[in-house]
């Protein structure tokens, strides 16, 4: 006889094991398939569009760095691109090439951000404490750049806050020089470990028709064969001039996303170095007086995907009009064509895979009809580590040891 | 393709469109009512096969503005369809959904912030007010006080 | 950076971490504190699973309205005594999103309803530095124990200056 449907129900966070209210990803499951789901994501939700009205134009970068931490450098550069075009203002060529700087410096420790979660997920703990190891440096050279770590305040409509200093260049190419062997040696390890290769390939795949239809960008549509990115599509700061790849992959699945954003690790580097050297001398800002009415997009190519904001001005010191769109508000829904049919193990696995906001992955759960929790977050990723193993041993490969590094 | 050429592309659907609004080098904005806004968007993602990037929702004092933004990636052209909704006491405009699932969550959230009506929508449930929000209270609404 | 000479703590700190509507700056910082770099585990600070057994609680975000009720149930749940950090900007008092229409904070008023005696500390920044907020969670605990010898004291002053 079959087994009657067990409906699960949302995601409860590591602190809520016995929670019943609905939080974010609702599983439903058939045995240890999944078979539905929903999100709600009202958790994180501040309001951030109105506040933008009640703040001058150029208060709002400040606001926009904090949608989310990890693009916080791309948020208020596709803003500040909007307002640009309302104003129809031209940014000094020096700012292009320092806000493309600090862009792909992001996107380095952000990738290897993602790496590090990715390992831990799957149980291989050495590559995440090695990952967010070696993003602490990049971190550094952002602090000694804008003054932070994170939420840099470096953009403002018509150029940039703050300049690169001269003196600063010889260190960042040293550091690069670092991270680059430091990454050549991780992407090895995972392009030939065979255990990574069992334990990704043919996970979570996202088909190219799928992400056609739930609009994804970055990675995540690049993984899938979708063979687009803001950066030279539409291009913006000082992307045009530099010579770099855009990186694509057709498979779709996990293994395919961690490869794209590997080596996509290496083009930022490239082009940190390219940038550096041809940073032309001048001003990195123009002074902009006043916003005529309008309306602007402006998008960037975060490292999570495409993030793009539209606003509209009446001719006042206040945005009318901001909406925000960062990658992972498309990105996510994928999740719905990528984990159906999935095995439960598999789920941590590929929400990572689409790299939302960290905490978003820890909200999953699945649960049954009566509301016990069959598997919580600290079990799925129990399941999906345990699937590791069994990988592992049934191959006869060995422990991937942090001496290795 | 260049903006010149882009027109060319929109003449199927010219006739649906209130004007043809280029602000600039890559950026193009298709106003018209909300009756013609699902075959302009089709004709958009279907036929010319643009890709969906969001949808603003905007009180504009006397109408509602909804606006769907694509994007042709070949050009690098941002092409921004604006439907105006002008009954202000029952906001409504049909679904992308069906066609687009990628739709899903943006008319959702247009629904929650602005209290807009999409019809044929597969799951029109509220995405992000908590759940104990206060029902017909739109905060991206102007009487909202920020 | 800063070395940070600390005596090992007398007893073990469990720490839970709570999300209450936050950017996620600050709780990258604070898995940060698992890291190589900062390795908190070798000063007994451990991040736990389950608020049951936590000592203390690391508490991000502003607290919006649709998380403020979990917070709250969690702060029932963590075991007494304990010590709610409120790590960053948001968390101290819901900066710059003060005025938003869907923020139910600030943390502290959220804690005090449930229970007007609780312990508060606070860590500003935006994202508070990891040193920073090891600093927090060490001067705080110094501060309830004073008996105890933690040895803030000889923590050099430029730490204290440190701008998170």
């Amino acid at each position: 006889m079959k087994e009657p449907l067990r409906k699960s129900v949302l995601a409860v966070g590591p602190f809520h094991p016995l929670q019943e209210e609905m939080e974010f990803f609702q599983l439903t499951v058939d045995g240890e398939k999944v078979t539905d789901i929903d999100v709600r994501i009202s958790y994180n939700h501040r309001g951030i569009e109105k506040l933008s009205e009640t703040l001058q134009f150029d208060q709002v970068p400040y606001l926009v760095s904090r949608v989310c931490g990890i693009c916080s450098a791309s948020h208020p550069l596709a803003y500040v691109q909007a307002v640009e075009e309302i104003a129809g203002v031209q940014p000094p060529e020096r700012a292009l090439y320092v806000r493309t700087i600090i862009n792909e410096l992001e996107r380095i420790h952000s990738h290897l951000l993602w790496v590090g979660l990715g390992g831990h997920f799957i149980g291989y703990d050495t590559v995440f404490m090695w990952a967010w190891k070696y993003r602490e440096p990049v971190l550094d050279l952002l602090e000694e750049i804008t003054g932070n770590r994170n939420n840099y305040g470096n953009v403002k409509v018509g150029g940039c806050r703050e300049d690169i200093p001269d003196e600063l260049i010889p260190k960042i190419n040293q550091e690069l020089d670092v991270i680059e062997k430091k990454t050549e040696m991780l992407t090895k390890a995972v392009l030939d470990d065979p255990v990574l290769h069992a334990r990704l390939k043919g996970v979570g795949v996202l088909s190219k028709e799928d992400g056609i239809k739930y609009a994804v960008t970055g990675p995540t549509a690049r993984g899938s064969g979708i063979a687009i990115d803001v950066r030279r599509d539409d291009p913006y700061a000082a992307y045009a001039a530099l010579d770099w790849k855009v990186i694509v992959q057709t498979e779709g699945d996990v293994f395919a996303k961690a490869v794209v954003r590997l080596l996509e690790t290496f083009e930022s580097i490239k082009m940190v170095r390219q940038a550096l050297a041809k940073l032309p001398k001048g001003p990195v800002a123009v002074d902009v007086k006043e916003i005529p009415p309008g309306e602007g997009c402006g998008h960037a190519e975060a490292p999570r995907g495409e993030t793009f904001h539209y606003v509209r001005s009446d001719g006042g010191n206040r945005p009318v009009r901001h909406k925000i769109r960062a990658p992972s508000y498309v990105n996510v829904p994928s999740f719905k064509a990528s984990c159906i049919g999935a095995d439960i193990a598999d789920v941590t696995l590929t929400l990572a895979a689409v790299d939302p906001c960290y905490s978003c992955t820890e909200r999953i759960a699945v649960v049954d009809g009566h509301h016990a929790v069959l598997h919580d977050y600290e079990e799925l990723l129990r399941l999906s580590r345990a699937k590791t193993a069994t990988i592992r041993k049934d191959l006869g490969a060995p422990e991937m040891n942090w001496e290795d590094f | 393709m260049q903006p010149n050429e882009f027109h060319k592309q929109l003449t199927p659907i010219r006739d649906r469109l209130a004007g043809l609004d280029r602000t600039a080098d890559n950026r193009v904005f298709l106003p018209c009512e909300a009756a013609q806004v699902y075959e302009v968007c089709r004709f958009l993602f279907q036929d010319l096969g643009l890709r969906f990037v969001i949808s603003t929702g905007i009180d504009a004092e006397d109408r509602f503005e909804v606006l769907h933004h694509f994007s042709d990636d070949a050009s690098g052209c941002v092409v921004t369809v604006k439907a105006f909704v002008r009954d202000r006491q029952a906001p409504e405009l049909d679904s992308l959904t069906p066609l687009i699932p990628g739709a899903e969550w943006t008319e959702r959230e247009m629904h929650d912030l602005l209290g807009i009506r999409f019809r044929h929508h597969p799951n029109l449930q509220r995405l992000i007010l908590a759940d104990d929000w206060p029902e017909g209270v739109y905060p991206l609404r102007k009487d909202v006080q920020a | 950076m800063h070395t940070l000479q600390l005596w090992a703590l007398k007893k073990s700190i469990w720490v839970f971490h709570v999300n209450t509507g936050a950017c996620n700056n600050c709780d990258i910082e604070i898995v940060n504190l698992l890291t190589p770099k900062f390795d908190v585990e070798r000063f007994g600070i451990k991040l736990v699973g389950s608020p049951r057994h936590a000592d203390a609680l690391l508490v991000t975000g502003g607290g919006t309205r649709q998380a403020a009720k979990r917070l709250q149930e969690v702060y029932r749940q963590t075991a007494k005594p304990c010590v709610v950090f409120c790590t960053g900007a948001c968390a101290c008092g819901m900066g710059i999103f003060e005025k938003g229409y869907h923020m139910a904070g600030p943390i502290d008023s959220l804690i005090r309803a449930v229970d007007p005696q609780a312990i508060i500390a606070y860590v500003p920044g935006c994202p508070p530095k990891p040193q920073a907020i090891i600093m927090g969670v060490v001067k705080a605990l110094a501060a309830l124990q004073p008996e105890r010898e933690y040895a803030t004291e000889r923590v050099p002053q430029t730490a204290y200056a440190d701008p998170g």
